[in-house]
């Protein structure tokens, strides 16, 4: 952090980080994906006392106590109840909400669909690793059908999930698709979803390198999408129903109107005024 | 000898009818009225689960001094039809000292009424209205304000407010159903259903039902962020709030669950924002994970439970105090909270407001009872006194470099910092943690936060509002909840009979206060501990938390047929103690 002639604070990704180990295996794309958070923040160069991480259960979820921002290390599912409390009691925070494919997508399935749906501010970052990793190693939403697992031997044979489809057709607002290995990309992604009025969605792929060691295969893949960002929603499905998972940047950006509180400054009451309706 | 029955004056009525007849409004009119004219009482409704159309009941008790519950039997019952009654005829307890008012055209006096051996009148009730072209409801109006001695003055200034916006010819059609209703009452003999029309108006009156006073109980208190998901009978807290709370500068979300209103008030408190959920018996199940966490993570967050009948889906519409498990137990872990219960309608208020103050000053998790008989119910009260109590969180709003979240401090309760103060930064967890606030899975760490946690709730001193305790006697009716009003109307015609009763109603059930409790049951010998559920869940928790050396035997059974008071009256007068 440092403080020029003119009194403006600018900071450092490091002034976002807090000193707390994380627990993460060696080589986990988690911590790329916290760099790429830090870096976005000091390029937002909000104060870290302004700002609310907020998570439910996993190893992608240990990431509040990571940062030096406030933090809700909650319920497993519930990071976007938690968040969408914080930024309606509190709409002066930004709050960013993170998690994996097993804590957004099948536990908190519904919680995400509604916050595509309310529109609330809020950036939601799934680290999606296609594995369930803190209970070791079972099939997450986003696992192949046939991925053996202990607890679905042979495969799960279920359909996968697809968040960014899913995000879309609920509401959302601002879907991204990021790679927890390019962290200045991913960076851009998070500051403009921020920025973003409204509910952002960002998937970023982030390799599991004990349960899902293949996973490190995944930098072959990905590609910057060639494609603009569309505000056709039409446009939009077409194309994240047909991708192959693997295309990168913002696929679909509109102009809805964010959640509004309806508060009304003008026309407050005193609290004991409201008793005089129940006078007969 | 308790002079002040000598006084009191009592009557109870009814009017039932289906198919969207407009019992209700009639019920809801007699009641302002009667309001108006300075009596006080309550408004109960018995409704069918159809939305519309189905059997309805307007069950009204009206009173010359105020009365907390409904009264043993009903002195009038007008029927507008008898489709339907076997369903609710059971809430309907008539004697032969009643009267029953009937139309011909409704059908004959089922025999489950007709047995009581009621005195019945037939009135042509359908027939007088389509004689004015008006609505029979209104002619009822009419008919049940003559019989009961309300002045048409009253009835027609709430005609008047309630049908304003309707415009002139309706109030004007309606005056004249109500006044043709007057006129074939006339024909009626004299009947002990009259109510004395007090003289002046003494105070202010004021109408309202324990959700909205439970409501405006938390508004009091400083709640300002509410998150919301609708469930019979708990709803209507959470309506009332929707709209107040914008005039106070608040906010109130629809949630897509009760999972995430739960976690959604834990979110907004978390932000610093006083947040409350209400709901009832199965949105509290979902909300139990969470809860625990706003215990763990030492989060305020108040949970109104209005009770219906259990378990599962239940009996929604209908009334039942067994949710104290759940609110008692529900959570895993060691998990201190408070579990307090609102009294009575007016009580609703108070009892919610302080709870708002106590988890806030406690940073930790109350659940407030309350249930659909109370819940829902109207009723016409002095206005309530004004109570002090506010959140008063204790925020720490200029850290030092070594801040610690979870501090062990004496009482337990450690400074919070709320998202905006700089360096106050910490990240909540449901995780166990060190005093930092950081996860540790240590033992010491993990007794001192537990016992922390728990010294919080057991080092307050919650005054005399732990308890509603009045009279004296080697005899003592242990109350919670809604069946307080019963309890102590019972208690009243025992001393009035030179019974002497002393009364306990339980407001704080945990932590429980056994030093308290002991104060008052000085010199009792013998308990009756009186609860409207199957499996009598507070007389468990009270043998199980508190010494007791007298003789205590439960009074319970579950819904929907509220506790009497003479019912409670005759068991102890089974016990011949003087």
């Amino acid at each position: 952090m440092s403080t020029t002639a003119d009194n403006i604070i600018s900071h450092e990704p490091a002034d976002y980080k807090s000193s707390y180990k994380p627990i993460w295996c060696p080589g986990c794309g988690d911590y790329a994906v916290l760099k790429s958070m830090t870096k976005a923040m000091a390029t937002l160069n909000l104060q870290p006392e302004n700002m609310a991480v907020i998570s439910g259960i996993g190893c992608s979820s240990r990431i509040p106590a990571y940062t030096n921002c406030y933090g809700f290390h909650g319920l497993h599912g519930r990071s976007l109840a938690i968040a969408s409390g914080v930024k309606a009691a509190r709409p002066d925070l930004t709050v960013l909400v993170a998690g994996g494919d097993g804590d957004g997508f099948s536990i908190g399935g519904n919680h995400f669909l509604h916050a595509c749906r309310r529109n609330l501010d809020l950036t939601y970052i799934v680290m999606d690793n296609e594995v369930y990793g803190m209970t070791k190693g079972q099939a997450s939403p986003t696992t192949a059908p046939d991925w053996d697992s202990t607890l679905t031997p042979g495969g799960s044979g279920m359909s996968p999930f697809h968040p960014l489809v899913i995000a879309l057709a609920s509401g959302a607002n601002f879907v991204a698709r990021c790679y927890s290995g390019d962290v200045n990309e991913t960076a851009d992604i998070i500051v403009e979803a921020v920025k973003h009025p409204g509910f952002s969605f960002i998937q970023i792929l982030s390799p599991c390198v004990t349960y899902r060691p293949e996973q490190k295969e995944w930098k072959k893949y990905v590609r910057k999408a060639e494609l603009v960002s569309t505000d056709d929603e039409g446009r939009a499905a077409r194309r994240l129903m047909t991708d192959d998972g693997f295309n990168l940047g913002v696929l679909y950006q509109g102009t809805r109107e964010p959640y509004n509180l309806r508060h009304n400054p003008d026309a407050l009451v005193e609290a004991s005024e409201l008793g005089q309706q129940f006078e007969v | 000898m308790d002079q002040q029955l000598d006084q009191f004056r009592s009557i109870s009525l009814a009017v039932v009818g289906s198919g969207g007849v407009g019992a209700m409004t009639t019920g809801q009119m007699l009641f302002q009225a009667a309001a108006k004219t300075g009596l006080y009482g309550m408004f109960t409704r018995s409704l069918g689960p159809q939305i519309r159309g189905g059997e309805a009941a307007a069950l009204l008790r009206l009173t010359t001094e105020p009365a907390a519950g409904i009264d043993d039997n009903y002195d009038l019952l007008v029927a507008i039809d008898w489709k339907n009654i076997e369903r609710f005829a059971a809430e309907l307890p008539l004697t032969n000292k009643s009267i029953i008012i009937s139309d011909p055209k409704g059908g004959e006096v089922p025999e489950v009424i007709a047995k009581s051996g009621a005195q019945i009148y037939e009135l042509p009730l359908a027939a007088t209205a389509r004689s004015v072209k008006g609505r029979v409801n209104m002619v009822v109006l009419g008919v049940v304000s003559t019989i009961i001695g309300l002045p048409a003055q009253a009835l027609e200034t709430v005609l008047r407010e309630t049908l304003d916006r309707k415009g002139e010819d309706a109030i004007q059609s309606s005056l004249v159903a109500v006044q043709e209703g007057r006129n074939i009452a006339e024909s009626l003999p004299e009947t002990d259903c009259k109510i004395e029309i007090p003289a002046e108006v003494v105070g202010t009156r004021w109408v309202l039902s324990g959700n909205e006073a439970a409501g405006f109980g938390a508004i009091k208190a400083g709640i300002r962020f509410v998150a919301a998901y609708p469930i019979t009978p708990g709803t209507e807290v959470l309506e009332w709030m929707a709209t107040s709370l914008r005039k106070v500068g608040g906010a109130l979300v629809q949630a897509e669950d009760e999972l995430a209103s739960i976690n959604m008030v834990i979110g907004g408190s978390y932000a610093g924002v006083p947040s409350l959920t209400a709901t009832s018996g199965p949105g509290l199940a979902l909300m139990t994970e969470g809860i625990g966490l706003a215990v763990a993570a030492e989060v305020p967050v108040v949970i109104v439970n209005v009770q219906r009948g259990g378990p599962s889906t239940g009996i929604p519409t209908k009334t039942e105090q067994s949710d104290l498990n759940i609110a008692l137990y529900g959570l895993h872990g060691d998990a201190p909270h408070l579990v307090l219960a609102a009294l009575d309608v007016s009580d609703c208020l108070f009892t919610t407001q302080w709870s708002v103050y106590l988890a806030e000053k406690l940073q930790t998790a109350a659940i407030v009872l309350s249930d659909q008989y109370i819940g829902q119910a109207k009723a016409a009260i002095d206005v309530p006194e004004d109570h002090p109590f506010k959140a008063e969180r204790l925020i720490e709003s200029e850290p030092a470099e070594d801040y610690l979240r979870y501090a062990v401090t004496p009482s337990g309760v450690s400074p919070m910092t709320i998202p905006g103060i700089p360096g106050g930064q910490y990240t909540a967890d449901g995780l166990e943690t060190n005093q930092k606030g950081l996860p540790s899975t240590q033992a010491e760490h993990h007794g001192e936060q537990m016992d922390k946690r728990l010294r919080k709730l057991t080092q307050e001193n919650y005054g005399d509002y732990w308890a509603e305790v009045s009279g004296e006697g080697k005899v003592a009716i242990i109350t919670w909840g809604s069946t307080a009003g019963a309890v102590r109307e019972a208690a009243k015609r025992l001393r009035h009979e030179g019974i002497n009763v002393k009364v306990i109603a339980v407001r704080l059930i945990s932590p429980a206060q056994p030093e308290k409790m002991a104060e008052a049951l000085e010199g009792v010998s013998r308990i009756l501990v009186v609860e409207q559920n199957h499996s009598a869940q507070f007389c468990g928790f009270f043998r199980a938390n508190y010494d007791l050396p007298q003789k205590v035997e439960s009074y319970n059974r579950p819904g929907p047929l509220i506790i009497r008071p003479g019912e409670i009256a005759d068991k102890i007068k089974e016990w011949g103690i003087k």
